[in-house]
C-alpha cells in the first residue's frame, strides 16, 4: 500500500525528500554510531562512558521518576486534606496546617526553573539594553563615551560576576518574607549582566545606521523626537535588535547553566552538579541526558526568537536562519 | 521678474575637509516665480544636489541664503517637500501609511487654518494617491510594488504636504526608459493641475527640455555655479511625440547638449546620452564620445 503510494512522487520530489530528511537522518545515525563506539573505549571511575542506549535508558528513568514524584505529591496532598477534614470534623475550631509538598525537584522541575530564571534575566537585560542602545545609537558622542566601558564589561565571564552578585543580593535583598529566593535572584542577575551586551551593541549599531534618506524624510516632515524614534528609527533597527536579542538569549542560557552549577542555585546546572557529586553508576548517563536537554532547550529558545523575529519584522523577504 | 516666489540668493557652500575647506558651490543665484518648473542639469558632482539640499534646508549655505515668500529658509520643512532619488519610503509602511505619516504631520495638529479631521485626512491621502495613479495598490508595502510605483508614492507623499516648492532629486533616474516616460507624463499633468513651483535635478536632456520652463545648466565643480540659463518657450501641454519633430525643441536640446559636451566637457565623464540615439543630435554626441575616449 505504502509502496504504491510513494511511487506517485516524481524524481525531483524524491531528491528533495532525500535532501531534506534522509541526509540529516544519516548524519544523526553516523553521529550516534561514532558516539557509541568511542564511548565504549573510555573507562571512568564511575564506569564506562555511557553510549546512546544507556543515555536513552536514563532518560526514560528520569521520566518515570518525574511521574512517580507527581503521584507522590498528589497522594501527599490527598492525605493532608483527609487529615485536615477529619480534624475539622472532630473540632470545628481546630487550627489546620496546610503544608506544601517539599519533595525533591525532579529533572523536569529543574528544566522549568532554569527556563523561568533565564527569561527573568533576559527580560531584565533587554529592558535595560534596548533603551540604552537606542540612546547611544542616536548620539555619536555618547556612543564613543560608552563604548570602552561596554567593550570592557562584555567579555567578563559569568563565574567572575557570580561572587559579587551573590554578595550584593545577600546584602541588598533583605526581607523577612522574601518573594523570591536569593538563589533565583543571583542567577537571574548574573544572566542579566552577561547577556545584555549583544543587545545593547546591536541596538546601538542598528539605530546609528538608519538610512540617511529616511532621516532626511523625518527632517523634512519636522517629526518630533519621539515620533522620529518610534516611526522611523525603531522599525529600521528592529532586525539588528533581534539579532542582538537572539545572541543575548543564547549567551544567557549558557551563562545560567554555569551559574547554577557554581552557586548551587536550583535548575539544570544544579542537577548536573548533584549527579556529579552523587557519583553512582547512573550519574554519567543522567548528566548526559541533562547535556542533551540543555542543547534542545537552547535550540528551541533560538527557534522561538526566530519565529518572533519573523512575526515582528517588516522585511519578509529576508531569509532568517 | 514680477514677483519673486523663491529667491536663491548668491549662495556659496563650503564643506570642511582635513585638507581645508572644499568649495562645492560659488555664488549660485536664481530667482523663481510661483508655479515655475526649473531643471538643474550638469555633470555628476557639480553640486546640483547641494543646491537642492540648501533649498530644502538640509544644508546651510556658507554664504548667501534662500528666501521663500519673504521668509528665510533655515531648516527643513514640509512647505519644501523633497522627492528623493531612491523614493525613501518607509519600507515597513504601506503606500497609504507612508502618505499618512506626512499628512498627519502637516494637517494633524492644531495649526492655523491647515487642520483636517480624520475623514478629511483620509480623503486627502486617497486623493493624492489617486493623482499619481496609485489607487489600486494603496495598501501595498514598498517591497510589493515596482520601482516606478514607489517613486509615484514618493511624489504623492510630497504633494500631500501641500508644499510651496517641490524639490525633486533625480526622481526618475533609477527607472527604465518606458516607466520614466510615463512618470514624466504624470508629472506634467500634476504640474498643470496644481501649479506647484518645482525644482528638479536631472541628468536627462530630453526630460529637462520636455518638463521645464527654464533649464539651469551648471558648470563643473569644485566651485560650481550657474553656467547658463535656457528659457524653454514651448506651449503647454507638451507632447513628446509632437515635440520630437519640433524645430524649437530640437534647438533647445542642442543648446543643452552643446553646453554639457562642448563647453563643460569632462574627459572620461559619462553623462546620460542613451536617449539621443534616434535624432539629429546623435552624430555630434558620438563625435564627442570618441574625442573623450
Amino acid at each position: 500500500m505504502k509502496l504504491s503510494r510513494t511511487k506517485v512522487f516524481t524524481d525531483e520530489q524524491y531528491s528533495v525528500l532525500i535532501r531534506t530528511y534522509i541526509f540529516p537522518l544519516i548524519a544523526v545515525a553516523l553521529f550516534l554510531g561514532l558516539w557509541g563506539i568511542s564511548a565504549s573505549q573510555v573507562q571512568t571511575s564511575l564506569g564506562q562512558l555511557p553510549g546512546p542506549t544507556a543515555v536513552f535508558q536514563q532518560a526514560s528513568n528520569l521520566v518515570d521518576e518525574h511521574i512517580a514524584a507527581r503521584e507522590k505529591e498528589v497522594s501527599f496532598l490527598e492525605r493532608q486534606e483527609k487529615r485536615n477534614a477529619a480534624k475539622l470534623e472532630k473540632d470545628p475550631d481546630a487550627v489546620v496546617k496546610i503544608r506544601p509538598y517539599t519533595g525533591k525537584a525532579t529533572f523536569f522541575d529543574q528544566i522549568f526553573t532554569s527556563l523561568f530564571t533565564v527569561f527573568t534575566g533576559f527580560i531584565m537585560a533587554s529592558l535595560i539594553a534596548i533603551p540604552i542602545g537606542i540612546i547611544t545609537g542616536l548620539s555619536n558622542d555618547l556612543y564613543r563615551s560608552i563604548n570602552p566601558i561596554v567593550q570592557l564589561l562584555k567579555p567578563i565571564s559569568p563565574l567572575a560576576w557570580l561572587p559579587i552578585v551573590t554578595m550584593v543580593v545577600s546584602a541588598v535583598y533583605v526581607s523577612d518574607d522574601p518573594m523570591f529566593d536569593k538563589s533565583y535572584l543571583t542567577s537571574a542577575f548574573t544572566v542579566m549582566l552577561c547577556c545584555m551586551w549583544p543587545t545593547l551593541i546591536n541596538t546601538a549599531v542598528g539605530v546609528s545606521t538608519v538610512d540617511k534618506d529616511l532621516i532626511n524624510v523625518s527632517k523634512v516632515l519636522r517629526l518630533g523626537w519621539f515620533t522620529k524614534v518610534y516611526k522611523i528609527i525603531l522599525p529600521s533597527a528592529v532586525p539588528m535588535i533581534f539579532t542582538g536579542l537572539r545572541l543575548s538569549l543564547s549567551i544567557g542560557w549558557m551563562v545560567l547553566i554555569a551559574a547554577e552549577m557554581l552557586a548551587q542555585n536550583p535548575g539544570l546546572g544544579k542537577f548536573v552538579w548533584d549527579e556529579f557529586q552523587n557519583g553512582s553508576s547512573n550519574s554519567l548517563g543522567r548528566i548526559m541526558v541533562a547535556v542533551i536537554a540543555i542543547g534542545i532547550v537552547g535550540y528551541m529558545l533560538d527557534r522561538g526568537m526566530l519565529m518572533l523575529q519573523k512575526k515582528v519584522s517588516w522585511d519578509k523577504s529576508v531569509v532568517l536562519r | 521678474m514680477k514677483n519673486i516666489h523663491l529667491n536663491i540668493d548668491h549662495i556659496s557652500m563650503e564643506f570642511p575637509t582635513p585638507d581645508g575647506p572644499y568649495v562645492a558651490l560659488r555664488d549660485v543665484d536664481l530667482k523663481m516665480a510661483q508655479g515655475e518648473f526649473v531643471s538643474l542639469i550638469g555633470h555628476s558632482g557639480c553640486g546640483k544636489s547641494t543646491v537642492l539640499n540648501v533649498v530644502a534646508g538640509l544644508y546651510q549655505a556658507t554664504r548667501g541664503g534662500v528666501v521663500l515668500d519673504n521668509k528665510e529658509v533655515d531648516e527643513p520643512g514640509p512647505e519644501r517637500a523633497v522627492v528623493f532619488q531612491n523614493h525613501s519610503l518607509l519600507p515597513w509602511l504601506t503606500a497609504y501609511e507612508n502618505v499618512e505619516l506626512a499628512v498627519k504631520q502637516v494637517f494633524g495638529r492644531a495649526r492655523s487654518s491647515k487642520t483636517k479631521n480624520k475623514a478629511e485626512m483620509k480623503e486627502w491621502i486617497e486623493y493624492n494617491l489617486h493623482l499619481v495613479h496609485m489607487d489600486h495598490a494603496m495598501h501595498k508595502r514598498p517591497d510589493e510594488i515596482s520601482g516606478g510605483m514607489k517613486q509615484r508614492v514618493g511624489i504623492a507623499r510630497a504633494l500631500a504636504m501641500e508644499p510651496k516648492v517641490l524639490l525633486m532629486d533625480e526622481p526618475f533616474g533609477a527607472l527604465d526608459a518606458l516607466t520614466r516616460a510615463h512618470m514624466q507624463e504624470s508629472l506634467m499633468e500634476i504640474h498643470a493641475d496644481l501649479g506647484n513651483t518645482v525644482i528638479m535635478i536631472t541628468h536627462d536632456v530630453d526630460e529637462a527640455v520636455l518638463l521645464s520652463d527654464r533649464i539651469v545648466m551648471m558648470t563643473n565643480g569644485p566651485a560650481a555655479t550657474i553656467g547658463e540659463i535656457l528659457k524653454i518657450d514651448l506651449p503647454r501641454p507638451r507632447d513628446r511625440v509632437e515635440l520630437s519633430d519640433n524645430a524649437n525643441y530640437n534647438h533647445y536640446r542642442h543648446e543643452v547638449l552643446q553646453f554639457l559636451y562642448e563647453r563643460q566637457r569632462r574627459p572620461g565623464e559619462e553623462v546620460v546620452a542613451e536617449e539621443a540615439s534616434d535624432d539629429e543630435a546623435a552624430p555630434s554626441l558620438k563625435v564627442v564620445k570618441t574625442e573623450a575616449a
